[in-house]
């Protein structure tokens, strides 16, 4: 999931500035990011059953609730992101083509503004979400060579337990 | 030191050089993410040719002109119907070419240029773009010319043709100079005006004959792929140039006309599909395919009403050609994929600009009817 929500991001930096591979590149982020959204709500439903480990109790406050602040960031925009990309497309009355003549239905009335609005947001959240992913990889970093308390590792089994699911 | 210690939490065992030594390879990981994000991003290839700077150009021709398209900024909208033959059903699966299939089109036609108030010109490219709604929710996008061939093969050397064909604010036409210079630089694009240049020049938009220009590529049920190029022929005789300069004082006169026709009665059009062979150029959109190359008629295109641009109807609606129904792809071509980049972007900025009405309004069209 890691790997894709990177990938999604570069592929989405890339495609607005490639004019030679434009349509291949949005041909590939229509389709991921809506495999992330799915990803995304089954990660979430497999979270309410299965708990993660606690953090470490020598662990200061305020990383505490950084690190619980990054984790409500990080579930609410792999949601936002593929939904008001989703949104964007409909207000533009864009087919929502994912794969061969697989398109999905708009969810949104037609209207320039509001998708002018969106494709903006689009972009703010992105770069909102790659801040964070930065944050969080270095977080782990942190806890994996420096501290060495477990959390890195638990981060990472926890990642192929969904992977599972 | 103590510090930074306290607040990452290094074991009190860690030696001050391991500490940096980790510190820089963290820190290294976190700034290889940040460049190749950068990188992906075009900002270490500030020079590169980008979507935004191709629009760029085209407003810095043009001047700005909020609200509207940044190319063929001046049209019309129109609403009609496509009957399949059923003879495109061998080479396509896309369910519009099925025999008896009737798809609801609403489309639009156009002049090229950014200028959204300039008088017509008879000698002015026209276009017809096209949108097909399929019952499953696919669409089929189409932007065409009525020129046999595209001026230019490459989003570089279009880039270098608008600047070229920039008027000269002293003169408000082209600088011969830089025409030229482009022209010998761009081989191609020299042949490719002649053959533009030749072409017959019609009455109006309804005996025009609208052309892909680049190649796509048509997928039967089998996976069989065929290079294709395809065309609008209008039923209407092709008369050239019959008389219409006489409503010219009128500057809206090529469009009043066919909305003026449209009232009287339908017209059509049929969707000429030609299949390349082996060493028809599909990559290069300045090159024509030899004349005898075998066609299918897939069908008529039937254009029924028209109306001025307005809110929700063909002005809210990008002509991406790369908008493709199951059954066709695109080509190799490297135009289509810079032309779905470049309409993205104008379509962007255009959409959250305040609306000004098109030149092309109700009463110009009843005028011309008179």
């Amino acid at each position: 999931m890691a790997v894709l929500i990177l990938a999604m991001l570069l592929i989405g930096v890339a495609m607005v500035t490639s004019l030679s591979h434009y349509h291949a590149l949005v041909s590939l982020h229509r389709p991921l990011g809506a495999a992330i959204l799915v990803l995304a709500l089954l990660r979430l439903a497999y979270r309410r059953r299965h708990a993660p480990p606690p953090l470490p109790a020598d662990l200061p406050a305020w990383q505490k609730r950084a690190a619980h602040a990054s984790h409500v960031a990080l579930y609410g925009l792999m949601l936002a992101l593929p939904l008001v990309g989703w949104g964007m497309l409909s207000a533009a009355c864009y087919p929502v083509a994912l794969a061969g003549p697989l398109v999905l239905p708009p969810i949104l009335p037609g209207s320039p503004m509001l998708y002018a609005a969106l494709r903006v947001l689009h972009t703010v959240l992105a770069y909102a979400l790659f801040g964070i992913v930065l944050a969080h990889l270095g977080a782990a970093l942190l806890h994996g060579l420096i501290r060495r308390d477990g959390v890195f590792t638990s981060m990472a089994s926890w990642r192929a337990g969904t992977g599972r699911g | 030191m103590m510090r930074l210690n306290d607040l990452i939490g290094a074991p009190p065992g860690l030696s001050r050089r391991a500490l940096a030594l980790r510190l820089c390879a963290i820190g290294a990981v976190l700034a290889g993410t940040a460049g190749t994000f950068a990188y992906a991003g075009g900002w270490l290839t500030p020079g590169a040719l980008t979507p935004a700077r191709l629009i760029d150009r085209f407003e810095a021709v043009n001047g700005p002109h909020p609200g509207f398209r940044r190319n063929h900024a001046k049209g019309l909208c129109v609403t009609g119907e496509f009957a399949a033959s059923g003879a495109g059903a061998r080479l396509s699966k896309a369910s519009l070419f099925a025999a008896g299939r009737v798809t609801p089109v609403e489309g639009r036609v156009a002049l090229a240029g950014g200028q959204p108030y300039a008088a017509d010109a008879e000698a002015t490219v026209r276009s017809l773009a096209l949108r097909f709604r399929l019952p499953d929710g696919e669409e089929w996008r189409t932007a065409m010319n009525d020129i046999p061939v595209f001026p230019v093969g490459t989003p570089e050397a279009f880039y270098e043709q608008l600047r070229a064909a920039r008027p000269d604010p002293a003169t408000g036409k082209p600088d011969p100079e830089r025409m030229h210079a482009f022209l010998a630089a761009h081989p191609e694009s020299a042949k490719a005006a002649a053959l533009i240049k030749a072409r017959t020049i019609t009455a109006g938009f309804s005996e025009d004959t609208y052309r892909s220009l680049n190649a796509f590529r048509f997928v039967a049920t089998d996976g069989h792929a065929t290079p294709v190029r395809f065309a609008y022929i209008p039923e209407r005789d092709a008369a050239p140039q019959a008389g219409a300069t006489a409503a010219s004082a009128d500057t809206n006169f090529l469009f009043g006309e066919f909305a003026a026709t449209l009232r009287r009665e339908p017209v059509r059009w049929h969707l000429v599909v030609t299949i390349g062979r082996p060493g028809d150029a599909t990559d290069d959109a300045t090159i024509p395919w030899p004349a005898e190359r075998e066609t299918v008629d897939a069908g008529t295109l039937t254009l029924t009403g028209a109306a001025p641009e307005a809110p929700g109807d063909c002005r809210d609606i990008n002509f991406d050609p790369l908008v493709l129904p199951d059954g066709i792809a695109p080509s190799d071509d490297p135009l289509l994929s810079a032309r779905s980049a470049a309409y993205s972007q104008s379509f962007t900025r255009r959409s959250g600009e305040a609306k000004t009405p098109s030149a092309v309004t109700g009463a110009s069209l009843h005028g011309a009817a008179l």
